[in-house]
């Protein structure tokens, strides 16, 4: 990582937030403790679809400390719904009324004075149902005469849309040749250790609340949260606590905010509530994209892609919150780092009986990643091309930045062939290619996968709504704002708009505040905006705390340094041009020793109004808005999706695994991710970002998934079913390089670098898998992978070989000699040509 | 109606007493009576690992004990690492160092078993290391950060001690 002349951005700091929550003393969600705090409980359906034909809340009553009950039929005129980004009319309920969408969909909440009494008091409401037919697929969901889940919709099919983007057909007719994949990429969902909760605080008096919350984006969404909540933004006082991870599964927390606003509403008292383990993934509304593809690659004879299909179906289970957003975001960087010329893009977002979706890092685009790298490597086997050269031949030249893909979208800048190079020609990848064909010879299935994927960065709202039509609320800011003050006594204060989510934002402006004006960021004091605080920002998500906290304190620090210096300037009353602010002194050029420090500038600035230039306000504090450098609207026809997230990084990653075909079981020995994510601010933490997120992308390849049974029943309930990566499946060698391409758009050429982990791995790791199963012919279609579905397809192929099934243990040696004869159809992939 | 028990235990050097329902786990006695928040609490079924504290100097899901199982017994939670005037313990430094922490929630549980693992082998080797946090959750930092913060912990709580792999070479 080249320094650029600086003397901060570029440092592996540490970070400023780490010692008080290493103490045990930062304050989460859960830690929130009031003065005659209530707990709340919520009893939830056994059923995932059926009509409620009766509630009974007087038992409830019974259990010593309950101060009050309320169902769905009671939240109208407490609260509002919990909170939507869609057009169509699907609404949801934090407690629902007449009908029940999922199993566990709330349907009455108890507030007691703990949460064993409200959850012994839930065991007392009586509930009758009236089941109706489940629906667990979206094929039965778009069937004929299925039921419908939302009546007022009047279809199943919660949205759809045909997107053509250039001459599709004419692509498709000139290719030589056409690969065709059905890729699966099944249900997950983030499952962050600390799980969503909420403190609403009710003050009858003044007709107040005050709302502490692991929610996200409280300040700027704060006139949403009002609706939700049914305050006023003067009135709602919305503070954000520290969160126990987030990655897009904590947003507006509707759910939870009602139930806590609306107890802390009918009881005068705050009321707590936080899901559970088995609420938070049963019933959360907070899993990734599900999605089922058709896609198909043009290419010529010589590997050139022409154009890309996809047709895509996506289970947003029973609301559809968030509207099409997740297919926004995958149409940032459809085709890729890849010069494809022409793209269509069919999409059903389809309704069922399952909790609903939410962002998750990649936020919808990290299953079009998947996609695209799967078909290219098919395109490699099927055209007998290199799978590296392939890439190479495709990829985005550095010459061609800014580049303007079919839809709209704009890439800022990448040297993609590069960061290939870095990857595949790394010492250790090539070693370990020799130790695959050694394992071969011994009967072990070591396999080496590639990935070259995008990574959309910098978020803007745009996209939340560029794939209406005629969106009720067309939002085009979102800025990041922060204040920064520095008192008399030269320390100073600075609040930032977005949440802390495990992200490193106190870091990350202090390294600037330190570039910029020299300050010692042990003198910086932080908090997070409340949304009263008049500083707005989104916050983390999309990948872009770097990007605009970078803006957003550079553009403040300018701010400051203009009267920092015209202080100085009139204070020692030697001309501005002749005066330098560095490392915390203005001196003069040239004279080292002559000057003022900035605490004696802050002090003066402070408390001496009459020592200051004439008609200059006392006092030295800014508070700055930085707006999204970078975005443009999309067409009237949105035959151009406009600029939306071009802030792009990009990843070449190598994987590599070795795979047991007896058991299934697949394990990482090596990692290399190699990334550009811009001018890199701090090496260390961006790399702890690449490697979290590249280990969710190996939970995403082997083992995350939901699993339904055919009532509608969640079978993977909680840790023990939903299995998120432990240390074993880390590779004992996993590395990260970064390599630099500055963004031209962003302060210093800092890109986003926060989902890129998961937006790669999970092709990467696929890759490797099939790469090591080659002597099978097996194919990686779908993510996760598990154990048995690796055996069942090992034993298809054997049985389509022909086979004799034998019983018990096979020699791994005569397996060898077989598979080492099918093996010989793999393209060359020696030292020679291209690598791995 | 469930009779509270009295419980009388030391936590982190103290001599504490408390009454509670017999259901309620050591995480809740912590948590809500004690006022001590750094041990959290991520899946109340100790699979995550969060809540792990020490008792008696073995690591315990706190989520899964009993209070009224403490009796007795000395637990020592993430509070006790740092030292009165805030210093950090040699395992929070290198956390730190290492950027073994992201959102930190998990970290409270991956501190207290590192203390344990270092007190029963002061110098692991990487593959022990990882044993011994095999049964810890960490959603944000992929692990590897977190074995190299043990690592290195290990090497300035007993730096005169060879590593495991160095003796068996």
């Amino acid at each position: 990582v080249s320094d650029g002349g600086r003397r901060w951005i570029g440092r592996n700091a540490r970070r400023v937030e780490d010692p008080a929550i290493l103490s045990g003393r930062g304050v989460y969600v859960g830690d929130v403790a009031l003065p005659g705090m209530l707990h709340a409980a919520v009893l939830r359906s056994p059923h995932a679809h059926a009509l409620i034909t009766a509630i009974d809340t007087s038992g409830a009553f019974e259990v010593a400390g309950v101060a009050a009950v309320v169902t769905g039929s009671d939240l109208p005129g407490l609260v509002g719904s919990v909170g939507s980004f869609c057009e169509e009319p699907i609404v949801q309920q934090a407690l629902a009324t007449e009908r029940v969408r999922y199993e566990g969909e709330g349907v009455a909440a108890v507030a007691a004075s703990s949460r064993a009494a409200a959850e012994d008091a839930c065991e007392r409401i009586l509930v009758e149902y009236s089941p109706l037919p489940v629906i667990t697929e979206p094929s039965q969901a778009l069937a004929e005469g299925a039921p419908l889940l939302h009546e007022a919709h009047g279809s199943n099919l919660a949205w759809s849309r045909s997107l053509s983007f250039g001459d599709v057909e004419g692509d498709f007719a000139r290719a030589d040749h056409v690969v065709r994949r059905r890729l699966r990429w099944h249900r997950m969902s983030a499952q962050a250790i600390e799980t969503a909760g909420v403190v609403a605080s009710w003050e009858p008096a003044t007709r107040s609340m005050t709302v502490w919350s692991n929610a996200l984006a409280t300040n700027m969404n704060a006139p949403a949260f009002a609706d939700i909540l049914q305050v006023d933004t003067s009135r709602l006082r919305l503070v954000p606590c520290l969160a126990g991870g987030n990655f897009g599964s904590k947003l507006l927390l509707g759910k939870n905010m009602c139930v806590a606003g609306a107890l802390s509403k009918r009881t005068g008292r705050p009321v707590k509530y936080l899901d559970d383990r088995l609420e938070h993934v049963q019933a959360a509304d907070n899993t990734a994209s599900d999605r089922t593809y058709d896609a198909q690659l043009a290419l010529t004879a010589g590997g050139e892609f022409l154009s890309l299909k996809i047709d895509v179906i996506d289970d947003y289970g029973a609301y559809f919150n968030l509207g099409p957003v997740h297919h926004a975001n995958a149409l940032a960087t459809p085709t890729g780092p890849y010069r494809i010329g022409s793209l269509r893009y069919d999409v059903r977002a389809v309704l069922t009986n399952k909790t609903g979706q939410t962002g998750m890092r990649g936020a919808g685009t990290e299953p079009g990643n998947f996609v695209l790298e799967r078909l290219v490597d098919l395109a490699a086997d099927e055209l007998g091309i290199d799978r590296v050269e392939l890439r190479r031949r495709n990829l985005i030249r550095p010459d061609e930045f800014p580049y303007r893909t079919p839809q709209g979208n704009v890439y800022d800048s990448g040297d993609y062939e590069r960061v290939l190079d870095l990857a595949v020609g790394d010492e250790r990848v090539r070693e370990w290619l020799a130790e695959q064909a050694r394992g071969r010879e011994q009967g072990r299935y070591i396999g080496i996968g590639i990935a070259s994927c995008q990574e959309r960065t910098t978020f803007t709202s745009t996209n939340f709504w560029l794939l209406y039509d005629a969106p009720s609320v067309p939002v085009t800011a979102a800025p990041e704002t922060v204040s920064v003050t520095i008192d008399a006594a030269g320390n100073t204060f600075v609040t930032l708009a977005g949440a802390f989510v495990g992200t490193s934002p106190c870091t990350i402006a202090a390294q600037v505040l330190a570039e910029e004006l020299g300050l010692d960021p042990a003198t910086i004091a932080f908090q997070y905006a409340d949304s009263q605080a008049g500083v707005i920002g989104p916050g983390p998500g999309g990948s872009r705390t770097t990007v605009m906290l970078s803006g957003a304190l550079a553009g403040a620090a300018a701010e400051l340094r203009d009267k920092i210096l015209a202080i100085a300037e009139h204070v020692l009353e030697i001309d501005r041009s002749d005066l330098v602010l560095e490392q915390g002194k203005v001196t003069v050029k040239g004279s080292p020793d002559v000057g003022l420090s900035l605490a004696e500038i802050a002090r003066t600035a402070n408390l001496f109004a009459l020592d200051l230039p004439e008609g200059m306000q006392s006092g030295l504090r800014t508070t700055y808005r930085y707006d999204h450098p970078f975005v443009t609207k999309p067409s009237d026809d949105r035959s151009d999706l406009g600029i939306f997230y071009g802030i792009v990084s990009h990843g070449c990653h190598v994987a590599v695994v070795e795979v047991d075909p007896e058991t299934g079981e697949v394990q990482p020995l090596s990692y290399l991710a190699v990334n550009d994510s811009g001018t890199v601010v701090n090496p260390r933490l961006l790399a702890g970002q690449v490697m979290g997120g590249v280990v969710q992308g190996i939970g995403a390849a082997l083992s995350e998934q939901y699993l339904y049974g055919g009532d509608g029943r969640l079978l993977t309930r909680d840790y023990t079913g939903y299995l998120l990566p432990t240390v074993d499946v880390v590779p004992r060698e996993f590395r990260v390089v970064h390599h630099e391409t500055p963004s031209p758009y962003t302060q210093y050429g800092v890109k986003g670098g926060g989902e890129g982990g998961r937006m790669v791995a999970p092709a990467a790791v696929a890759s490797a898998i099939e790469d090591a199963l080659r002597p099978f012919g097996v194919r990686v279609d779908e993510a996760p992978i598990t154990p048995s579905r690796i055996v069942e397809l090992v034993a298809a192929s054997e049985q389509a070989a022909g086979a004799a099934p034998e019983a018990g243990g096979r020699s791994s040696g005569k397996r060898h000699d077989r598979d080492g004869g099918r093996a010989s159809a793999r393209p060359p992939s020696n030292g020679e040509g291209e690598s791995p | 109606v469930i009779e509270p028990l009295r419980v009388e235990l030391q936590v982190n050097g103290v001599r504490r007493e408390a009454w509670v329902e017999p259901r309620r786990s050591l995480a809740d006695l912590l948590r809500d009576d004690l006022g001590l928040t750094g041990t959290h609490v991520g899946c109340e079924q100790g699979i995550c690992g969060a809540c792990t504290v020490l008792v008696d100097g073995r690591s315990v899901r706190s989520c899964l004990l009993l209070a009224v199982q403490a009796g007795g017994r000395s637990v020592e939670t993430v509070e006790s690492l740092a030292g009165p005037d805030g210093g950090l313990h040699p395992l929070q430094e290198a956390f730190s160092e290492y950027h073994g922490l992201q959102c930190g929630f998990c970290t409270p549980g991956f501190l207290m078993r590192a203390k344990e693992l270092l007190a029963e082998t002061p110098r692991p080797s990487e593959e022990e290391i990882r044993a011994g946090i095999g049964g810890n959750l960490c959603r944000c930092t992929g692990y590897d950060a977190i074995v190299r913060s043990i690592e290195a912990a290990a090497e300035r709580l007993a730096p005169e001690r060879p590593r495991a792999e160095e003796v068996a070479r």
